[in-house]
């Protein structure tokens, strides 16, 4: 169903990682990212792939669910590792017609895929680990420096925090809405395209008119709190970077020591 | 009278898989019999709209089976539609799934899905717009500018008019002011005594239900507690209140007199019962 989309689903445990404080936890998934496109060799690469399972388990969060936020990139994932296999370079080992499989070819769909599956992995520590709220709210702190150009960052801030805020609820009313037009005999899964969008019409419409009148209804009661954008607001909870955040930070930077030391020492490593 | 719907060990979890599994539903098992009046009961989020969800297939159960008419409604998936036409569900707060441009079209969608003839459909419409009480010069406007208690009406006979066997309603009285309240029973009333179909009625108005039906199942944290007549039931008090239910006033004073010792029964559901039996130990 619907509700099966976990990408930028947050899931509370208790775990070191959750406690990170977001501002740093974005800042280190970035540095992360680039490591790991620093990572040339399987050495390397073999390296980052493993501390991210280390930082899986650490999360305490289910592997089950992170190979679920894998499924909807599971297409681009296959259709990049065929491109990537027949577009090798050096002696073919099988050849049909122009089509040929090098063992060049067959090394980088391997490393591209790895690399995408662990870029995968790394963001979706980030999303599940961090409440939507401390992800914008970091977002905006590390975006201030913008203002500089004009760049209202808290108003685009506090449209992310609503929009983020209400993509469960508008889900669950797609849900509701669906399931009580099914019951009046709907039918949404049979036919072409034409067909099936126009069975999405007794769903979009009433979904269309209570999201203007819920957003209606959030603009007034912002307006009765006296909301008035980011100018001389103040926080109730003020982001503290602590000790644990600087034990990330330690962390990281081995990780990236790491990375350059496989980097040098397993030359023979590299796809060839 | 035979049976219409049975249920079988039914079973359902959501969110499995995750840390935010819930078993809503948990092992229940029953049998509606062929134009009965039940009432379903229980505390909020004890399992009523997931549990009447299951009856006409639009969840799947986790585990466990749905007979209606002795048949296992999801025996051919690809059919499950035909048990929607035959189980009709009118959903909590049903005022949220109209969309046509009219009143009267979208009381048809149900009958259209049904693949009915143009004629058909005009007489079912007319028919359930009168079975929930709409004046017919509502038919024409459009079901964005109705208030709440018109817009659940419209919705109500959107279900009637595709003429189910079994009506299942999930707190269809939820939000009316007390008149709109009393109105909408006693139109299900009618309607019930008129068709003879089965209704499914889910509720937290405790004096409505004893009321109106013939047995009452009631339900905690997603098992049932009792499945028995509106007299019994309200006869265990206090087991009620301990579940967070409440019960009708006047049943509480009978309950209350007959626990102090004198001779009334207990799961006294009307007044008029009350008086009677009130007036019997008074002449004693
Ligand atoms: N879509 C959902 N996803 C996860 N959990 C759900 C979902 N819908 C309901 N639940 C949970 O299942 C349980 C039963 O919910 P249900 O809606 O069946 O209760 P209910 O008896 O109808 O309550 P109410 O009287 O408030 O309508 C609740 O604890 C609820 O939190
Ligand atoms: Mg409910």
């Amino acid at each position: 169903m619907i509700k099966d989309i976990t990408l930028g689903q947050f899931f509370p445990t208790n775990s070191l990682i959750h406690k990170i404080d977001p501002r740093v936890k974005i800042i280190l998934i970035s540095v992360y990212i680039v490591f790991l496109f620093i990572a040339k060799n399987f050495g390397s690469l073999g390296f980052m792939t493993c501390i991210t399972v280390i930082l899986m388990i650490i999360t305490k969060i289910p592997l089950k669910l992170y190979f679920k936020g894998l499924r909807p990139v599971l297409f681009i994932l296959l259709f990049t590792s065929v491109l990537n296999v027949f577009y090798g370079s050096g002696e073919p080992i099988w050849q049909w017609g122009i089509l040929k499989v090098t063992w060049n070819g067959i090394q980088t769909a391997v490393f591209v895929s790895v690399r995408i599956v662990v870029l995968i992995m790394i963001s979706c520590i980030l999303t599940y680990t961090t409440s939507p709220t401390d992800l914008t709210d970091a977002l905006e702190r590390i975006m201030k420096p913008l203002t500089v150009f004009k760049i209202q960052v808290h108003e685009i801030a506090m449209m992310m925090t609503i929009a983020l805020r209400f993509v469960p609820t508008l889900l669950e009313e797609t849900d509701k809405i669906m399931n009580a037009q099914k019951a009046r005999g709907a039918d949404m899964e049979s036919g072409g395209i034409v067909k099936k969008l126009k069975a999405m019409i007794p769903v979009l419409i009433p979904l269309f008119v209570s999201s203007f009148n819920r957003a209606f209804d959030l603009a007034v009661a912002m307006e009765c709190r006296c909301y008035r954008g980011g100018k001389g607001r103040t926080r109730m909870k003020v982001l503290k970077a602590g000790k644990i955040d600087v034990i990330a930070v330690i962390f990281s930077v081995i990780v990236l020591a790491g990375v350059i030391v496989c980097n040098v020492m397993f030359p023979q490593l590299t796809v060839k | 009278m035979s049976d219409i719907l049975q249920v079988k060990n039914l079973t359902y979890k959501y969110a499995t898989g995750t840390p935010f599994e819930k078993t809503a539903v948990d092992n229940i098992s029953f049998t509606v019999r062929q134009g009965e009046f039940v009432s379903i009961i229980g505390h909020t989020g004890s399992g009523k709209s997931t549990l009447v969800q299951m009856l006409n297939g639009l969840i799947k159960p986790t585990s466990g089976k749905v007979f209606f008419n002795q048949n296992d409604i999801w025996k051919e998936p690809k059919k499950i539609r035909n048990i929607r036409f035959k189980v009709g569900m009118v959903f909590q707060y049903p005022e949220y799934q109209l969309f046509e441009e009219t009143v009267a079209k979208d009381i048809a969608f149900g009958a259209k899905n049904m693949g009915l003839t143009e004629s058909e459909i005009q007489n079912r419409v007319e028919s359930s717009v009168e079975f929930v009480g709409l004046e017919k010069s509502f038919l024409k406007k459009s079901p964005f500018e109705l208030s709440g208690g018109e817009k659940r009406r419209v919705a109500i006979a959107g279900v009637i008019a595709m003429n189910p066997e079994i009506l299942i309603l999930d707190e269809p009285t939820a939000g009316l002011d007390p008149m709109g309240r009393e109105l909408l029973l006693s139109q299900i009333r009618q309607y019930h005594e008129k068709q003879k179909n089965t209704i499914l009625f889910v509720s937290h108005s405790m004096e409505d239900v004893a009321r109106i039906s013939d047995r009452v199942l009631v339900m905690n944290s997603g098992h049932t507690e009792y499945f028995d007549t509106p007299e019994n039931v309200f006869a265990q008090g206090e087991h009620l209140k301990n579940m967070g239910l409440k019960i009708p006033q006047i049943t509480q004073i009978m309950n209350t007199l007959s626990d102090k010792g004198y001779h009334v029964g207990k799961g006294v559901l009307t007044i008029e019962k009350a008086v009677e039996e009130l007036l019997t130990i008074l002449k004693k």
